[in-house]
C-alpha cells in the first residue's frame, strides 16, 4: 500500500542538485537530474556515510563528496570498482509537485 | 683506499658508463670527471627536437650536476683536459694536474668541417652539442633567414627539418647521388627527398662545395658547377671525426679513432676509451646503442669482471616528425643476394628485404615501419625464411593469417627481442620488470630505461605492457581530462576561447562530450574555465562546484564543516578574537586549531549552523577566509619593520595589501602567498606559490614553490624597488596562471609546463602585457571580490538552500 506524501515543488531543488528530507531514521536525499527526473535515496554513502546530497549530480548518478564514489540514483548501487548499495525510495512528480512514498519510509523504520 | 679514476668527457657514453659503474660498485673509485662543455650530460640524440622547438633543453638532461654530486663525482665542467702525462700518470688541465690510477677517454667526436675556403667564418656551425643548437637558433630567429646544410645524412636532414620548422629557408647540399646513402637505397632515398621537398626544403644531390663565401660572416655557399646559395647559416653535417688528439699526443695507438681491444683498453694498460672517439675492430661508431654497450663492458672491466664488447648490428631511424623510415644491415647489391621489394607509390610506401642464403641480411623501410621490429629480429636471429618467403614482405600478420594486430606481433616476439635499441633493452627484461610491479610506462622507463632515450620505442613498450598485463593495462588515453571527453585541458581552453563558447552545455555540444552532462571531474573544470574567460557574462554554476565551494566551508570526514575567518596578512585584534570565541561557544565548536597559514580554524560545525555563525562573525567584521577554495587562501607575513629589529620593510602592510586585492578570486588550484620582512624569512615565503622577501633595497619576488606532496623552492621572478611593483607582479602572475593553467594544476606544476622564461617574459619583461593582465584581473574581481558568507547568510537563502526540503520526522512516527 502506497502513501504518497507531497513534500515540495520540483522547483525547490536546483537541476543537477539535491535537497534532504528529514526522517526519524536519518536524512533522505532527493535528487533532481538535468532532465528533471527525481530520485530519493538514503543520504549516506555506503562507503563512509558521506552526505550524497552534497555530491555533484551527473546523468542519473551522484559522486559522493568525501571520496568520489559514484552512486547510481536509480538502483542505489555503487558504480565502477566500488561495491555497495544505498536504499532507494519510490518518488514521482505530479503537476510540478514531488511525491514521496511514505509507506516505504515507514516500512524502513519498522524494520 | 679507492683508486683514482679520471674520466675525460662528460657525454652520453661516459654518463652511462659511470651509471653502470656505480651500480656495480659505488665505492671502487674516486671519480674525477672533466667536461669541455660547461654543463652536465644530456641526451644528444634529442638535440634535433630541441632545434625544432619540440622540446626544451631541460627535458633532455640525463645527468645533471646534482646527479654527479650525489654519486660523489668530482665534476670539472667547462675545463678541458689539454694533456695526458702517461709517465707521471696524471692529466693536465687549466686547473692544474690531476693524478689517476685509471684513465677513461670519452672525448666523443667533432663535426667534420669540409676543407674549403671560408669554413671558419662566423655562421658556420657543426651539429654536435647544445652550443651548436643555440648558435643555430640565434640565426633562425631572424626573419627570412636562409640556411644551407652541408650533408644529407641522418644528422643533416634532422637539422634541415628542424630549421625549416623554425621558419628558415633551407637548402641541403649532398655530395652523393641520393640522401642517406649509408642507410638507404636509392628508392627510399628518393621517397625521402620527395617528402622533404614537399615540406619546402630544397635538396641538391651530387653537390660539390667549392667555397663558403662571406666577409665578416657567412653569406653564401658556392658549388663547383657555379651555383650559389645564399646563407645566413651553414650547418656542417658532412660527417664526424673522432676526437683523438689527446691520445695521439700521448703516444697511444690511434687509427681512425683511439684503438681499443674487446675490453676497451687502449694500448696503455691503465687507459681505457669508449664512445665515438674509439675504433674497435676497424669500426668507428656514431649511433648510441653500441656506445651504451661499450659503457656496460667498460664498467665491468673497471670492476674486474670479464666482459667483451662485440660489434652489434645497428639499425637506424630518422627523427623527423612525420617521416617513418627504418634501415638495418647490408643492402648493397651483389652476387648471391636476392631481394624482395614492395612498393605502394600512392601511399608513399617502400619496403625492401635483402636476402642471402634464405636469411634476411638487410632491411629498408619507408612510409610504413610497423613491421620493422619483426624483420630486425629475424635478421639478428638469422632465421631461415624459405618457408614463408612468399608472404614475408607483408609482415608477421600474414604468416598466420591473422588480422593485422600490433599486439599479436609483440606477443609473438621472443624474450630476446630488442625493444629499445638505444638502451639495449630486450622484451624479456621489460616483461620481468612488469611482473616485478612496473605496470606503466613511467615505471618501465625508470626500472629498465626502455624508451628513456630517443623515445621511438614508446609505442612498442606500451604494447609489451598491454600484451603482458592484458585488460589490467590501459593504454594511456593521451589527452582526455575524464571519461566524458578525449580532449585535453589545453584543447578545451583553446576552443572555449576561439569559438567563444560561453556555457558548459555549449562546450559539451561543440566538443562532442560522450555523456549527457559531464561528471564530477570535467564539470568543475569547465565551470572554472568559464569563470576565468567570461567573468562578467558567465553565471557561476553552483551545481558544478565541489561541495566546499558550494557551501563555502570545508566538509570533514563526518559530514560536519570547518569555518575559517579571514585574518588579513595573519593580523587580528582582541575584538575579532572575542567574536571568534563567542561563536565557538554559541555553536558548540568542539575543536579550534591554528593553521599553518596564520588563521584560526573552527572545526565540527553542523551544516545548518553555518549561515547563522557566518552572520555573527560578519557582524564583528570578519569575512570568509576561503580556506575551502581553489582560489586565494592566505597571505602569511612576519611583523617586519613594525616590530622586528631585523625587519627591512613593512612586510605585514604589504601582505595585507596583497590579500585585499587578491581575495575572492578563483584560480585553477589554491594559491598561497607569504611576505617576509628580511632574508631570515620567518614567513617561509620561499615555498609558496608566490613569495616576497623584503631586503633593504626593495623586494625579491619569487614564484612556483611547493610544500605539500612535493617540496620545491620558489624561483626568482624579479627584484623590484616599490610595493606597487610587487603588487603588479603578483596580480599579473596570478592572472596569467588563471588564464593559462590547467584546472587543478598548482602554480609550480603550471610553471614547470610553460617554463619560467616564458612567465618572466609575460609578466616581467613585457610591461604592456603586465598591465593588460592586471586590468583583466581587476575586471574579474569587480564580480568576485566580495564576501560569500554575507551573501549566503541572507534570509532568502535559508528556505531554498540551508533548510531541509521537508521534515517527516513527525509523519513517520504517526
Amino acid at each position: 500500500m502506497s502513501n504518497w506524501i507531497d513534500i515540495a515543488a520540483l522547483e525547490d531543488i536546483p537541476p543537477r542538485g539535491a535537497r534532504v528530507v528529514k526522517t526519524r531514521l536519518g536524512c533522505v536525499a532527493v535528487f533532481r537530474t538535468g532532465d528533471d527526473k527525481v530520485f530519493a535515496i538514503d543520504d549516506a554513502c555506503p562507503h563512509k556515510k558521506g552526505p550524497l546530497s552534497e555530491g555533484i549530480v551527473h546523468g542519473n548518478a551522484v559522486t559522493c563528496p568525501l571520496h568520489n564514489w559514484v552512486i547510481d540514483l536509480e538502483t542505489g548501487m555503487a558504480q565502477g570498482a566500488d561495491k555497495g548499495r544505498v536504499n532507494t525510495y519510490e518518488i514521482r512528480v505530479e503537476q510540478g509537485r514531488i511525491l514521496l512514498d511514505g509507506a516505504r519510509l515507514l516500512a524502513r523504520s519498522a524494520a | 683506499m679507492a683508486q683514482k679514476l679520471v674520466v675525460i668527457g662528460a657525454g652520453m657514453a661516459s654518463g652511462r658508463m659511470l651509471e653502470e659503474l656505480f651500480a656495480q660498485d659505488a665505492d671502487a673509485y674516486d671519480v674525477t670527471l672533466f667536461g669541455a662543455e660547461p654543463r652536465g650530460n644530456y641526451n644528444r640524440i634529442m638535440l634535433s627536437p630541441v632545434l625544432a622547438g619540440e622540446k626544451e633543453y631541460g627535458e633532455i638532461i640525463t645527468h645533471d650536476a646534482d646527479w654527479y654530486r650525489e654519486n660523489g663525482v668530482n665534476c670539472r665542467f667547462g675545463e678541458p683536459v689539454v694533456k695526458i702525462d702517461r709517465k707521471a700518470k696524471q692529466v693536465v688541465s687549466p686547473g692544474g694536474v690531476t693524478p689517476y690510477d685509471k684513465l677513461v677517454i670519452a672525448t666523443g667526436s667533432a663535426s667534420f668541417f669540409i676543407p674549403v675556403q671560408g669554413n671558419d667564418l662566423p655562421g658556420v656551425v657543426g651539429f654536435r652539442d647544445l652550443d651548436d643548437v643555440e648558435a643555430m637558433l640565434k640565426v633562425a630567429g631572424k626573419p627570412d633567414g636562409q640556411a644551407v646544410v652541408i650533408g644529407g645524412g641522418l644528422l643533416g636532414l634532422e637539422a634541415a627539418a628542424a630549421l625549416k620548422e623554425q621558419g628558415m629557408d633551407v637548402t641541403v647540399l649532398h655530395l652523393m647521388d641520393h640522401l642517406m646513402e649509408r642507410q638507404l637505397d636509392p628508392a627510399a632515398g628518393y621517397l625521402l627527398q620527395k617528402e622533404l621537398e614537399g615540406r619546402g626544403i630544397k635538396i641538391v644531390c651530387k653537390a660539390h662545395t667549392q667555397a663558403i663565401l662571406g666577409k665578416d660572416h657567412v653569406e653564401a655557399v658556392l658549388l663547383e658547377d657555379g651555383q650559389v646559395f645564399g646563407a645566413d647559416l651553414v650547418v656542417m653535417a658532412a660527417g664526424i671525426r673522432p676526437e683523438s688528439w689527446l691520445a695521439v699526443d700521448a703516444g697511444l695507438r690511434v687509427e681512425r679513432g683511439i684503438w681499443v681491444d674487446d675490453t676497451l683498453q687502449t694500448s696503455d694498460a691503465d687507459i681505457y676509451a669508449l664512445g665515438e672517439c674509439v675504433e674497435h675492430d676497424e669500426v668507428v661508431y656514431g649511433l648510441v646503442a653500441p656506445l651504451f654497450d661499450m659503457a656496460k663492458v667498460l664498467a665491468k672491466t673497471l670492476t674486474g669482471t670479464a666482459a667483451e664488447f662485440k660489434a652489434p648490428v645497428v639499425s637506424c631511424q630518422l627523427k623527423v616528425t612525420g617521416v617513418d623510415l627504418f634501415s638495418v644491415g647490408d643492402f648493397s647489391e651483389g652476387d648471391e643476394r636476392e631481394e624482395i621489394v614492395f612498393r605502394d607509390p600512392g601511399r608513399g610506401i617502400y619496403k625492401r628485404l635483402i636476402l642471402k642464403d634464405d636469411r634476411i641480411i638487410g632491411v629498408v623501410m619507408y612510409g610504413d615501419t610497423l613491421d620493422a621490429g619483426w624483420f630486425f629480429e629475424m635478421l639478428k636471429s638469422g632465421e631461415d625464411i624459405s618457408a614463408i618467403r612468399d608472404t614475408l614482405i607483408y609482415g608477421p600478420a600474414f604468416q598466420g593469417g591473422e588480422a593485422l594486430n600490433p599486439l599479436a606481433v609483440v606477443a609473438a616476439m621472443p624474450d630476446s627481442a630488442e625493444i629499445c635499441g638505444c638502451n639495449g633493452v630486450c622484451k624479456g627484461t621489460i616483461v620481468q620488470a612488469i611482473h616485478d610491479g612496473a605496470t606503466d610506462l613511467g615505471a618501465i622507463k625508470a626500472v629498465t630505461k626502455a624508451s628513456a632515450s630517443c623515445g621511438n620505442c614508446t609505442g612498442l613498450v606500451e604494447q609489451v605492457l598491454a600484451s603482458t598485463l592484458g585488460d589490467e593495462f590501459q593504454v594511456p588515453v593521451p589527452a582526455g581530462i575524464c571519461g566524458c571527453t578525449d580532449h585535453s585541458h589545453e584543447d578545451i581552453r583553446r576552443v572555449i576561447k576561439s569559438q567563444a563558447l560561453k556555457s558548459i552545455p555549449a562546450v559539451m555540444q561543440e566538443m562532442g562530450w560522450k555523456t549527457s552532462c559531464g561528471c564530477h571531474i570535467c564539470r568543475p573544470a569547465l565551470n572554472y574555465y568559464m569563470i576565468a574567460e567570461y567573468p562578467l557574462e558567465y553565471a557561476d554554476d553552483l551545481q558544478s562546484r565541489f561541495v566546499n565551494e558550494r557551501n563555502h566551508a570545508n566538509i570533514q570526514k563526518d559530514g560536519t564543516y570547518s569555518v575559517v575567518p579571514r585574518m588579513w596578512g595573519g593580523m587580528t585584534t582582541p575584538q575579532e578574537l572575542r567574536a571568534i570565541a563567542d561563536a565557538a561557544e554559541k555553536y558548540n565548536v568542539p575543536t579550534i586549531h591554528v593553521t599553518g597559514g596564520q588563521r584560526i580554524d573552527l572545526l565540527g560545525i553542523q551544516r545548518e549552523d553555518l549561515p547563522a555563525m557566518w552572520a555573527d562573525l560578519n557582524s564583528a567584521g570578519l569575512v570568509s577566509g576561503h580556506a575551502y577554495s581553489k582560489g586565494l587562501r592566505t597571505v602569511k607575513t612576519c611583523v617586519g619593520s613594525d616590530h622586528c629589529r631585523f625587519g627591512t620593510q613593512d612586510s605585514t602592510g604589504l601582505g595585507i595589501k596583497l590579500e585585499k586585492i587578491l581575495w575572492g578570486s578563483w584560480t585553477p588550484h589554491k594559491v598561497k602567498l607569504a611576505v617576509s620582512g628580511c632574508p631570515r624569512n620567518c614567513a617561509e615565503a620561499t615555498c609558496k606559490d608566490l613569495g616576497v622577501i623584503c631586503v633593504d633595497s626593495g623586494y625579491q619576488v619569487s614564484v612556483a614553490g611547493a610544500a605539500g606532496m612535493e617540496l620545491k623552492e620558489t624561483e626568482a621572478l624579479a627584484t623590484v624597488a616599490s610595493e606597487q611593483e610587487v603588487i603588479d607582479l603578483a596580480v599579473a602572475f596570478i592572472q596569467l596562471y588563471r588564464e593559462s593553467a590547467n584546472y587543478l594544476d598548482r602554480p609550480y606544476k603550471w610553471v614547470a609546463k610553460v617554463g619560467m622564461d616564458w612567465v618572466i617574459s609575460q609578466v616581467v619583461e613585457d610591461t604592456e602585457n603586465r598591465a593588460a593582465l592586471c586590468e583583466r584581473f581587476e575586471i574579474s574581481q569587480s564580480v568576485y571580490r566580495k564576501d560569500p558568507w554575507a551573501e549566503q547568510a541572507k534570509p532568502e537563502y535559508q528556505p531554498r538552500k540551508w533548510a531541509a526540503l521537508a521534515d517527516l520526522t513527525l509523519e513517520a512516527a504517526e
